[in-house]
């Protein structure tokens, strides 16, 4: 089962309700309309049981999570499903929504993100049932969408960025939002959510996959598979 | 100098802090509403009347009306809502990317295949500060 960090596009949350962190805690999600009509990609299956220990666990380990009985996913959850498992007509796997806002300043430090990987590690290891987790951190690295500077890029950053993600997590964890916005565009900041699934995957790991890629379409698009020895992390 | 003031030297930028949510709530909420089919239909029949239901600023309406990309930023809008009522209008990131910042959307797509627009040395304070 995967454990999916992602930002909502206002779809699922308006500025009514700006949820910092959201755990969906359904036995289904469904592709939110985004002004097309719904996306046309599968119902995401939730994973209840796991999904409420991972509530419980959290909020009592002081992370004060917001819990979603309903909740759209968008573009931001389905698109890394999209990468991995193609166009099925089921996912294959039940998946766990962690929904960070990035929309309305400030989104949570690095820092703040990093511990709750961590926290989420420590939920994911006390659960009785034996489960094979997969955490996916995704958002695009470096990008801005909006302004006169639409379509800032910034390969070095993304770079050193995917490099550290092994080799010092701890530098990325005290980028702060400031030299997001300014390095890695208004939407780079996105980037905080990587480090969700960085402090879920415990103090070392290898990397054994990259991909980097600047597309026509705005956004630098990193993969990046890192893995220990007990669990493995995805991020797009 | 406030910890949300320390952005504000960025050129090109408009980030959704607290000034900015407040300015342009009623603004992103008529963009967010365009996420459901009936509003777009009821969007699409009456532009004018529509924005009625949305207490907004003249100035934010005429921008509305006007396709002002860079004044719905500058008015409280923020991208991931205006985009909104650039996918009602069938239009490209690309292309309201080119809109926002004055090129084309040949010229915008020509620019991310080349790598993207690269941040410049004015883009940097302790650069600037540097010299």
């Amino acid at each position: 089962m995967a454990i999916i960090v992602y930002n909502d596009h206002a779809s699922a949350f308006s500025l009514e309700l700006i949820p910092t962190f959201a755990i969906g805690v359904a036995a289904d999600f469904m592709p939110a309309d985004e002004g097309y009509g719904r996306r046309p990609v599968p119902a995401v299956k939730g994973h209840p049981e796991l999904a409420w220990h991972l509530a419980e666990s959290l909020v009592l380990d002081e992370f004060d999570m917001t819990i979603a009985n309903k909740m759209d996913v968008d573009h931001g959850l389905t698109v890394p499903l999209s990468i991995m498992f193609d166009q099925p007509d089921e996912w294959p796997i039940p998946v766990i929504p962690l929904c960070v806002n990035v929309i309305q300043y400030p989104p949570p430090t690095g820092q703040r993100c990093y511990s709750l990987g961590k926290a989420i590690r420590r939920a994911v290891d006390a659960y009785d049932e034996d489960l094979r987790v997969v955490i996916f951190g995704t958002g695009g690295m470096s990008h801005q969408l909006q302004g006169e500077r639409a379509g800032l890029i910034n390969e070095d950053f993304d770079r050193r960025f995917l490099d550290d993600l092994s080799r010092d997590p701890a530098r990325l964890a005290n980028i702060p939002h400031v030299d997001y916005i300014r390095e890695a565009g208004s939407e780079g900041i996105e980037l905080v959510m990587w480090l969700i699934m960085r402090g879920a995957l415990g103090e070392h790991v290898s990397e054994t996959y990259r991909h980097y890629h600047i597309p026509a379409s705005n956004t630098a698009a990193g993969l990046i598979i890192l893995e220990t020895d007990e669990s493995t992390g995805v991020t797009s | 100098m406030s910890k949300t003031g320390s952005f504000s030297d960025i050129p090109g930028t408009y980030v959704m802090d607290s000034r900015h949510c407040r300015r342009g709530y009623h603004l992103n909420m008529f963009c967010m509403s365009l996420n459901k089919e009936d509003c777009r239909r009821r969007f699409r029949e009456d532009e004018t009347g529509y924005l009625e239901h949305f207490p907004m600023t003249t100035e934010q309406r005429q921008a509305v009306i006007g396709r002002d990309w860079l004044g719905l930023l500058r008015l409280g809008g923020n991208i991931y809502y205006t985009f909104k009522l650039a996918i009602f209008d069938g239009l490209s990131m690309q292309e309201v990317g080119g809109l926002m910042s004055g090129i084309s959307e040949a010229e915008f797509q020509q620019m991310m295949m080349a790598g993207g627009r690269q941040p410049i040395v004015t883009d940097r304070k302790e650069e600037r500060e540097d010299r």
